[in-house]
């Protein structure tokens, strides 16, 4: 997916244009927060349970070279394959290679970020190969031709409508006079025709949440149960993953998923949380008979130890996405790729580079909410303004709102001169609007008063007044 | 590829060897940690509702259970359990067809007493109405039911059918994730197998769900839209 | 006028831009209570700004050459007190965070941000003032600014100060601790989005049925008292500084000093 991040502006007028848009996102803010309020208020153990998983993540990183190791030994051992891939390119190849190698077709998909992120799937059609998203979310998007909106909600954008008439345009085989009134019948019709999808696919395409060192295991986390169909049926599972998903221990593992779901949806555990080793045993009487891992860097090692650490240690829950005042206003295709809110925002520079992406990183108020209520502790305002202030660094480009910075902080060291100047200003002002006490227009303000009233200094400054008082 | 796996594992060295007063002794009490933490595998903070008796312990996994729409009922011996299905079948109107796993068949459950109910034996086919099979552990916790794949116990079943019957016995309904481990890892010390788990461990909490449309929360996403526990009380 | 000035800890005023440019009485109020609380009042004349427009633009070159400045003139004081969340945030936290790496400045923004305190903080917390001759006629809500709340942990100080006045009547917001879409130059930046922020955060103000908005920060006032205006409400805006002094004698945020009464919209 190519990025339209240097977009950002226009992205975000044509998201708060759409309102079906502003309407599922009320329903987001409304749900998802309360939910996760809920859930932590049932547990009391939440906040030590938080401090402990980060701990798990900072500790792994630190020793991120042995855990690999002990990955890859792991999964050999229980006769699955790996294969490391430095780059997205790499990484496409590699398993465009290995559905090839097996003669498949079709491949059945469970949601993945990281295959997003490489593009996996325009991959595999441009090579005739037909990838089936199976989560309902992505499949929905999937037909619409559309990106993801939301981490772990696709296509939170939508409404039932038009959801509707998506299948109509693309299930041209089915009955046109069929009754898509109801979300049933919605997920009734979804769910027939993926069924086939899965019965036939000659591979399933996961992704993986975490990679357990201590077994060569990954873990799976769905709602649907569609992971499951994916990687049990067909004959080869392909698993994809960046290489910051590591976890220690079975015991690790649990400890993260015990944050993972209350933090996501205020469920107290995702339906269907599997751990999957290797391919299936000789007389195991369903499941793969082949087992790859594609582990992939694209950008984390160059993360890794440095000011953005901390994002490594995501486990791509979307708490801050929910509870982002932006997110909840310009929705995630506004971000411009594949990765939204606050996580995105300090994700997408790391991955693309920050000249294209800057807007990602100005567009926040800095509120703190993310790291409040992310499962991990992540500093992510730290990290936003760290992007600021390597854009600042890197860009001489003198725009009218850093030339007008550059002054304010020059008169701010220099008390004198920052006296005069705006008691001059503040007094005209004054002259002009004290009555009304407020004004509708402003000059260099012309973007903010045409929303917002501003309100007329009340006359001298602090500083003056105090000091004349002091001297009567 | 092992140019790319050189690549990327000198890569994340330098990372973490800038980042460290790295020493060759300092090198080497990091990795004792890590190993350390593979060998002993420590247990983390296991919340108090993790760690009640035994009969708090089963009446919290069916409230869990049940609040994740599930339902549980108990019977005093596997001899109860076809009564239960063919029960539980004709209450929903379901047909009385069940594919059971090998290791839940005739020769351990006495399925031949309810004569209207026609049972096979095997892996999930695409065509299954209902299916039955034998949990290795329930977890308090969370409701949760821990199922594993096997050459009895094909995973399939527990996903494909609409219908999901599940058994597990009281005894075998633990605190907490932890405790199911700890039971795989000394089951496995006595194969002498360093490779312990299963193809598939399942956690399974409810029956399928999705609110992918309109938020909605919606039962049978792809997996089963029912999950009904049997708990054998022993 | 207080003579005998030796056991009275020293309090040196910062009054951040907006109060000294914009609303000087919050100044006055803040320095009263203060000063109610035993303390001398000094309000260094070199001050200005903290730095903050500087540092949440990336330009730390910028942010540490103010913050030279505030650590200076701030420099011999028993307390610095803030009518200000963000502000104080920005001395108490960011500064040695700016100065991270250069020993010197690190000390001594060290040794500047443990004295510095917002003001319902300095009140609450460390001087426990408790009698507020202080009264206000009407029905307020509280809306806690994200520096405030996550920075400095301030929630509990400015509730049970306002507790104290008489005839004040507290409503809660359900989105009290929501952010308001200011930002600082966020909502100058991208002010579609802040509209939309602020709106939100409106609605949850006019649910409350307050006719009166309190804060902390002069920047969250502002950006919220616009905003109400433009909409046609009547609600007062007003610095907490302003109710617990008994200074409401200047018009709120955003009215004239001849305001003619409308209906809102």
């Amino acid at each position: 997916m190519d990025p339209t991040t240097e977009n950002f502006k226009t992205n975000v007028r044509k998201a708060i244009a759409d309102n079906n848009l502003s309407i599922a996102l009320s329903k987001l803010s409304e749900g998802f927060p309360a939910q996760r309020s809920k859930a932590v208020n049932r547990l009391p153990e939440f906040e030590d349970l938080r401090d402990q998983a980060r701990e798990i993540k900072e500790h792994v990183l630190k020793n991120l070279d042995f855990y690999l190791e002990k990955f890859e030994s792991r999964v050999l051992e229980s006769g699955g394959k790996v294969h490391w891939c430095r780059s997205a390119a790499e990484a496409r190849s590699t398993i465009l290679r290995i559905t090839r190698a097996v003669g498949a077709k079709t491949v059945t998909k469970s949601k993945s970020m990281i295959g997003e992120e490489i593009s996996i799937n325009e991959h595999l059609e441009q090579h005739g190969i037909e990838p089936v998203e199976t989560d309902l979310g992505e499949y929905i998007i999937q037909l619409r031709n559309e990106k993801p909106s939301h981490i772990i909600a696709p296509a939170i954008h939508l409404t039932m409508k038009q959801v509707a008439n998506t299948f109509r345009k693309k299930h041209l085989h089915l009955a046109p006079e069929r009754s898509l009134n109801k979300p049933r019948e919605l997920l009734e019709e979804a769910r027939d025709e993926l069924r086939q999808k899965f019965l036939c696919a000659d591979v399933g395409l996961t992704g993986a949440n975490m990679l357990i060192a201590e077994t060569g295991s990954i873990v799976l986390v769905t709602n649907e149960g569609n992971a499951d169909l994916t990687y049990s049926l067909p004959k080869t599972h392909i698993a994809i993953a960046s290489l910051e998903k590591i976890v220690p221990t079975l015991e690790d593992a649990s400890t993260i998923l015990r944050v993972l779901a209350r933090s996501a949806t205020g469920q107290e555990m995702s339906v269907y949380t599997t751990f999957c080793t290797g391919p299936k045993r000789s007389d195991d009487l369903d499941g793969p008979e082949n087992f790859h891992i594609v582990i992939i860097d694209n950008g984390r090692s160059d993360m890794l130890g440095g000011e953005f650490n901390d994002m490594l240690m995501c486990i791509r829950c979307g708490a801050c996405l929910n509870h982002c005042p932006v997110y909840k206003v310009i929705g995630g295709h506004a971000y411009g790729w594949v990765y939204s809110g606050p996580m995105g925002a300090t994700l997408i520079p790391n991955l693309i580079g920050i000249d294209k992406s800057h807007h990602l990183a100005h567009a926040s108020t800095l509120c703190g909410k993310c790291e409040e209520v992310c499962p991990m502790r992540i500093q992510l305002p730290r990290m936003l303004r760290s992007w600021r202030q390597l854009y600042f660094e890197r860009h001489r480009v003198t725009s009218i709102s850093r030339q007008l910075l550059k002054i304010w902080s020059f008169l701010a060291t220099w008390p004198s001169l920052y006296r005069f100047v705006f008691s001059i200003i503040i007094a005209a002002l004054v002259s002009i609007s004290r009555k009304r006490g407020r004004f509708k227009k402003m000059p260099f303000f012309s973007k903010w008063t045409k929303n917002f009233d501003l309100p007329v200094p009340e006359g001298g400054t602090f500083i003056d007044r105090w000091n004349r008082r002091k001297q009567l | 590829m092992s140019e790319a796996r050189d690549e990327i594992f000198a890569q994340v060295r330098a990372a973490i060897s800038k980042n460290l007063d790295a020493t060759l002794e300092s090198s080497q009490s990091r990795f004792a940690e890590a190993k350390n933490r593979i060998n002993d595998h420590p247990v983390n903070l296991v919340p108090a509702r993790g760690r009640l008796g035994k009969k708090a312990r089963v009446d919290l996994f069916i409230r869990e259970a049940e609040r994740v729409n599930a339902t549980v009922v108990r019977v005093s011996g596997l001899s109860l359990v076809p009564r239960e299905v063919v029960k539980f079948l004709t209450n929903n109107n379901l047909p009385m067809l069940l594919k059971v796993s090998p290791e839940t068949s005739e020769k351990r459950i006495a399925w031949k007493n309810q004569t209207l109910l026609k049972v096979s034996e095997g892996r999930a086919d695409g065509k299954d109405f209902s299916s039955f099979s034998l949990a290795y552990a329930g977890v308090a916790e969370t409701g949760t039911l821990v199922v594993l794949s096997g050459r009895k116990s094909p995973t399939t079943l527990n996903f494909l059918p609409p219908c999901q019957i599940c058994m597990v016995y009281a005894s075998h309904i633990l605190g907490s994730y932890e405790e199911v481990w700890a039971r795989l890892r000394d089951s496995s010390k006595n194969d002498g197998s360093n490779v312990f788990l299963p193809r598939n461990v399942n956690w399974i909490t409810g029956p399928s769900r999705t609110a992918d449309i309109e938020q909605t929360i919606l039962l049978g996403a792809h997996g089963p839209q029912r999950l009904h526990v049997v708990i054998i009380d022993d | 006028m207080s003579i005998n000035v030796a056991n009275e800890p020293s309090v040196g005023l910062f009054a951040t831009c907006l109060v000294d440019l914009m609303r000087p009485s919050v100044g006055f109020a803040t320095a009263k209570l203060i000063k109610n609380t035993g303390c001398n009042v000094i309000v260094p004349i070199e001050q200005t700004c903290c730095g903050q427009p500087a540092y949440n633009s990336g330009d730390n070159v910028g942010a540490k050459a103010i913050a030279r400045k505030v650590i200076l003139a701030f420099k011999n004081f028993e307390y610095i007190v803030v009518p200000s969340g963000s502000c104080a945030s920005m001395i108490s936290n960011h500064y040695p965070t700016l100065f991270k790496e250069d020993g010197e400045w690190l000390c001594r923004a060290k040794d500047l941000a443990k004295k510095t305190f917002e003001l319902t903080n300095f009140l609450a917390d460390i001087q426990n003032a408790k009698d507020f001759s202080a009264g206000y006629d009407g029905v307020v809500t509280y809306h806690d600014s994200c520096s405030s709340l996550r920075e400095l942990q301030i929630k509990d100080q400015p509730r049970k100060l306002l507790k104290k006045i008489k005839g004040l009547e507290l409503i809660e917001g359900i989105e009290s601790e929501t952010c308001c879409g200011f930002g600082g130059l966020f909502c100058v930046k991208y002010p579609e989005i802040s509209s939309h922020i602020v709106d939100a955060k409106i609605s949850d103000i006019l649910s409350t049925k307050a006719d009166t908005l309190l804060a902390n920060d002069l920047g969250c006032l502002i950006n919220i008292s616009g905003k109400l205006k433009r909409r046609g409400s009547l609600i007062k805006v007003r610095h907490i500084a302003e109710v617990l002094a008994n200074m409401t004698d200047v018009p709120p945020i955003g009215d004239g000093f001849m305001e003619k009464k409308t209906s809102c919209k």
